[in-house]
């Protein structure tokens, strides 16, 4: 019996810590895209929204409540079903990803060491990939359903932008593997803690997954998916309410994962640097590595915003000659080299 | 009883009760995306009208729809996608065991990777990739 009661506490603490990330990934989301304004007012010397709140904080709640609040419209021509199943599926992979990130050590909360991870599996790195390969459903899914010429183009596009990065992400990973031996995203930051970063060791294969990231996420440059000049609003122009809102919000929470993720394999993750030495109780120590991912993770955003209204975006040939000519080879010579260095010194 | 007992190998990271915690999100994210559909079908005005329900396409005229064939190039990149990302999924038990392999493991990939890089240059060449007529 006593067994028994012990593991209702793991499920408990479970479920608490998946409710707890799940709506801090959609609070940091929603307020990724009051930065997201708020950054391009600054670079285009603007103001930005400063109306509802104070400095415009409470935008993000405004926007929210007004995608509630609008009418529902399912055009007469599309088909029901996969129309309502895309952008639900294009969320649910946003919110499913962030199961296997480590968020931080372990705190102790009344004798029991708590994992800051939803889930320790040994492979991953391969979860993350199979659910964000899941989402290209969600674009291609919406878009064919639509029954809008625009927008299937868009959904076209997107969809073999996505694969297309796929690719050149998946081989730029296999050279960080071989440095870590192994899958599990716990204990590749394990490895980081108190070491040198991987970034050190993988600059070339970080360069890579960065620009195929921001290719997944379909952020500027890589935004031809929603091509307003060319292709009105893209894959969700049919859209209107929560479907839309489903479609942009998960783009938010794509970027602030992919943005954990990156932090986590090549940025020590809840490394803090120096701190080793540093006599501070675990659990403080645990926050502050915590808080210090976090920081990692909105700089890696504010460099997505700050690449977004910076460059143009590319032309589609340019895109596709970039992820096939230019990425893959690139990083498989980077796999080929790293593979030497590394047998090379024992 | 059975996936609580389960529960406690945990830190093993290579059981399935590790997965225990993904279904469990699965379910929760499956609950909210549900519940937010649910609530914004009921809030929203629902005034349909005929206009309102067309396919939209800026003010013109639709011509069809968009059941369409479209350019075969996207169907190549899919294909070529599945090819290319078996051969790297072959990459990944090696990465992990690329200590233990050494170099005659090494170099059984290096003759790996030049027939992916002969694969990939035989579609170049074909012109798969090209996007401009």
């Amino acid at each position: 019996m006593t067994l028994l009661a012990l593991d209702w506490f793991l499920l408990i603490e479970k479920l608490i810590l998946i409710a707890i990330v799940i709506t801090a990934s959609l609070v940091i989301a929603m307020y990724a895209t009051y930065a997201e304004r708020k950054v391009a007012a600054v670079m285009q010397d603007r103001i930005g929204p400063n109306r509802a709140g104070p400095f415009g904080l409470l935008q993000p709640l405004a926007d929210g409540l007004k995608l509630f609040f609008k009418e529902e419209i399912i055009p007469d021509s599309s088909n029901r079903f996969l129309f309502i199943l895309g952008p639900c599926l294009a969320m649910l992979t946003a919110m499913m990803t962030c199961a296997v990130v480590p968020w931080g050590s372990s705190v102790e909360i009344a004798g029991r060491t708590i994992q800051l991870q939803i889930a320790d599996i040994n492979i991953g790195i391969l979860y993350v990939f199979g659910v964000v390969s899941l989402g290209v459903y969600g674009i291609m899914i919406g878009g064919w359903a639509s029954n809008n010429k625009f927008s299937l183009m868009a959904a076209l596009r997107g969809a073999s932008q996505v694969i297309s990065y796929e690719l050149a992400m998946g081989i730029s990973l296999i050279a960080l593997l071989m440095l870590t031996g192994s899958l599990s995203i716990k204990t590749i930051v394990e490895q980081q803690v108190g070491h040198v970063w991987n970034i050190v060791y993988q600059p070339v294969g970080f360069l890579i997954f960065f620009v195929c990231a921001m290719a997944e996420c379909n952020r500027a440059p890589f935004d031809l998916p929603e091509a307003e000049s060319e292709l009105n609003m893209g894959y969700h122009q049919e859209y209107s309410s929560m479907k839309l809102g489903f479609y942009l919000f998960s783009e938010y929470i794509n970027m602030f994962i992919s943005s954990a993720i990156m932090a986590s394999l090549y940025f020590g993750g809840y490394d803090v640097p120096f701190l080793g030495h540093a006599h501070l109780a675990p659990n403080l120590l645990a926050i502050i590595g915590v808080v210090a991912f976090l920081v990692k993770i909105f700089i890696f955003i504010f460099v997505f915003m700050w690449i977004r209204w910076t460059l143009p975006r590319f032309r589609y040939d340019q895109l596709m000659n970039l992820g096939w000519k230019a990425l893959i080879p690139l990083a498989l010579a980077n796999m080929l080299v790293t593979a030497v260095v590394i047998l090379l010194r024992g | 009883m059975h996936i609580t007992g389960l529960l406690l190998d945990a830190p093993q990271a290579n059981t399935a009760a590790n997965y225990l915690p993904i279904a469990l999100q699965l379910l929760f994210a499956l609950g909210f995306v549900a519940t937010m559909m649910i609530v914004t079908h009921l809030l929203g005005p629902k005034r349909k009208t005929a206009d309102k329900l067309a396919t939209f396409t800026s003010g013109i005229e639709t011509h069809g729809n968009a059941r369409t064939p479209m350019a075969i190039k996207y169907f190549l990149v899919a294909i070529l996608f599945v090819l290319f990302d078996v051969e790297v999924i072959f990459f990944y038990p090696y990465a992990v065991n690329f200590r233990a392999l050494g170099w005659s493991g090494f170099y059984s990939v290096l003759m790996f990777v030049g027939f992916f890089i002969v694969g990939f240059f035989y579609i170049i060449k074909k012109g798969a990739l090209v996007w401009e007529d």
